[in-house]
């Protein structure tokens, strides 16, 4: 492992959090879709219990990094990655991984909302059966655990019985963020979930955020760089596949060390 | 140069022609909807014709003893109560064998083979299957069967269908699988869960109303297939639930009896004719609200 080479190390934050533990360890990451080399020799640590934001213009890899971390990708013939992600003590790339058992561990939610075709309740209860066999007054704690820390038990306590399919969108991607809380992750990656929603909305997901961290380890792809700034403590910019610059928020926003960045940070891209 | 004074004149031909241009759109726009409305108009015309005869010549036969009698030898009265059992039964065996495989290899092309080479072949060889003539189904199960067991038979009958509504099914609930939006698949996979549950509990569900819609237009399909079960079901003047003999069933007591000069006969084959034909209106009316209730949901 190449400790030293590309890797800003997280520093203290100017709002004072202390330094964090490595959650997720990337080195020397690269991404291929078919020919296509997508993500070039990134590396990185997602600290634990913090927010990570990824940004970057479209189509620099930020969302393809997001998927590397659960392996989304192995659904796909065609796209690979090499490198190594380590997690809980173990590389994730390998082949010999539990794809099911890590993305347990590795919970995502979407850019658009998607319930799945069942009732709340439900909803919630699916991702919970897979790995724990609950009794009912456990699983109903369970289901009220997630919505409450989704925000939404109040909106929803009275419909639980009703389809997820029916609520509103802001609502509906609560309703995702509880479903992956409910299993009870370690990290959670959030592929810019408030791009398809309000203003008000995208208020009470950003808040439900900085609620969140104090319990996962949160990792966050956005094109809106006021939300990056807003909700995370490190960010990570991200331009044509390569890893420009990492380091706590504040550092990015107001001393970026790479003109790129703050080329891009200001408006002046392009 | 020309004069300024021109400028006024270009702008005005190129309003004309603008105008023009659009009185031209909105002729072949009126000339479209003309022609549309003349060929459906011709086609209604036809179906509307079909259903008035058969329902002129069907209701005059309809009698409740239609449902309790045995369909009769030339010359006295009966019923079609045979006929109706053993299509009820022939067509419900069919639709049981057929469902289960259709759906089954439907997500096998859908989530498992997609773009594979035997995925690609299976497609292929279902569209030919899809298309096949059925009689040659019919031939194809009494060279296989028929001829074995010499013996015409009820099972004969149901397999032959299975193997017309078989393709049907694969199609629709392949095509509907697609329809599931790949964000539905990774939320669900994203979750840990293993292929099969992500396809069985959320994909397959999502679609539930088009995979039934999907069996119940292949149960219209096969109700009304006289050519596979001539060769196969043949025909019964008796009332049996032994699926190992020849069996009635209304297409080919239709067949027959349309054909002969015995005007009881004729009577029962326009009665028949309207119970199938009533048969599938409500089967495919089924489908619809079916469909629609599952897709607002």
């Amino acid at each position: 492992m190449n400790e030293t080479a590309l890797v800003s190390r997280p520093q203290v934050t100017a709002s004072g959090l202390p330094p964090a533990a490595p959650k997720m360890t990337i080195r020397k990451l690269d991404f291929y879709y078919g020919k296509f080399h997508a993500l070039k020799d990134v590396s990185l640590d997602v600290a634990e219990r913090r927010v990570t934001a990824f940004i970057g213009p479209s189509g620099c890899g930020k969302s393809t990094l997001l998927r590397t971390f659960n392996r989304m990708y192995s659904l796909y013939p065609g796209q690979r990655a090499t490198g190594e992600i380590r997690f809980n003590g173990r590389n994730v790339l390998e082949a010999r991984t539990d794809l099911n058992m890590l993305r347990a561990k590795v919970g995502m939610v979407f850019q658009k909302p998607t319930p799945f075709p069942m009732s709340i309740y439900d909803n919630i209860a699916f991702g919970v059966r897979l790995y724990e066999s609950l009794g009912q007054r456990d699983m109903d704690e369970r289901v009220e655990y997630a919505l409450t820390k989704a925000a939404m038990w109040d909106e929803a306590k009275d419909k639980l019985k009703q389809s997820g399919m029916a609520l509103s969108g802001g609502q509906q991607q609560r309703l995702c963020i509880a479903r992956a809380v409910a299993v009870k992750p370690d990290v959670l990656l959030l592929d810019e979930p408030t791009s398809a929603l309000d203003p008000i909305s995208t208020a009470k997901i950003e808040e439900l955020i900085g609620e969140l961290k104090r319990d996962y380890t949160i990792a966050i792809v956005t094109h809106n760089m006021q939300q990056a700034a807003r909700v995370s403590d490190f960010t990570a910019y991200m331009y044509l596949g390569e890893l420009i610059e990492f380091d706590a928020t504040d550092t990015i926003f107001f001393k970026p060390k790479r003109k790129e960045t703050e080329d891009y940070i200001t408006g002046r891209f392009g | 140069m020309l004069a300024p004074a021109s400028d006024a004149a270009r702008e005005g031909r190129r309003e004309e022609h603008v105008n023009n241009l659009y009185r031209k759109r909105l002729f072949v726009n009126r000339f479209n909807l003309v022609m549309s409305l003349g060929t459906m108009a011709f086609g209604m015309a036809f179906l509307l014709w079909i259903l008035a005869v058969l329902f002129y010549n069907g209701f005059a036969a309809l009698s409740p003893s239609l449902f309790v009698q045995m369909t009769p030898p030339p010359g006295s009265a009966g019923g079609l109560a045979n006929a109706i059992f053993g299509s009820v039964v022939i067509v419900g065996v069919a639709t049981f064998i057929s469902t289960p495989i259709g759906i089954l290899a439907g997500i096998y092309l859908a989530e498992y083979g997609k773009g594979g080479l035997i995925a690609r072949s299976t497609r292929f060889i279902n569209d030919i299957l899809l298309s096949a003539p059925s009689i040659v189904i019919g031939l194809f199960i009494y060279t296989i069967y028929v001829a074995k067991v010499e013996h015409f038979s009820g099972w004969a009958g149901s397999f032959a269908l299975a193997l017309i509504a078989i393709p049907v099914v694969v199609r629709t609930t392949e095509n509907m699988l697609q329809l599931v939006p790949s964000s539905l698949r990774e939320a669900a996979v994203a979750l840990g869960a293993p292929m099969w549950k992500v396809i069985l509990m959320v994909t397959l569900r999502a679609v539930r109303g088009g995979v039934i819609t999907g069996v119940l237009l292949a149960v219209a399909r096969i109700s009304g297939e006289t050519a596979p079960l001539l060769f196969t079901a043949l025909n019964n003047q008796f009332f049996t639930t032994d699926m190992n003999a020849p069996m009635a069933n209304l297409p080919v007591v239709i067949f027959q009896f349309a054909l002969s000069p015995f005007q009881e006969w004729q009577e029962l084959a326009w009665a028949g004719a309207l119970l199938i034909t009533l048969a599938v209106l409500i089967i495919n009316i089924l489908a619809r609200s079916v469909f629609r209730q599952a897709s607002v949901r």
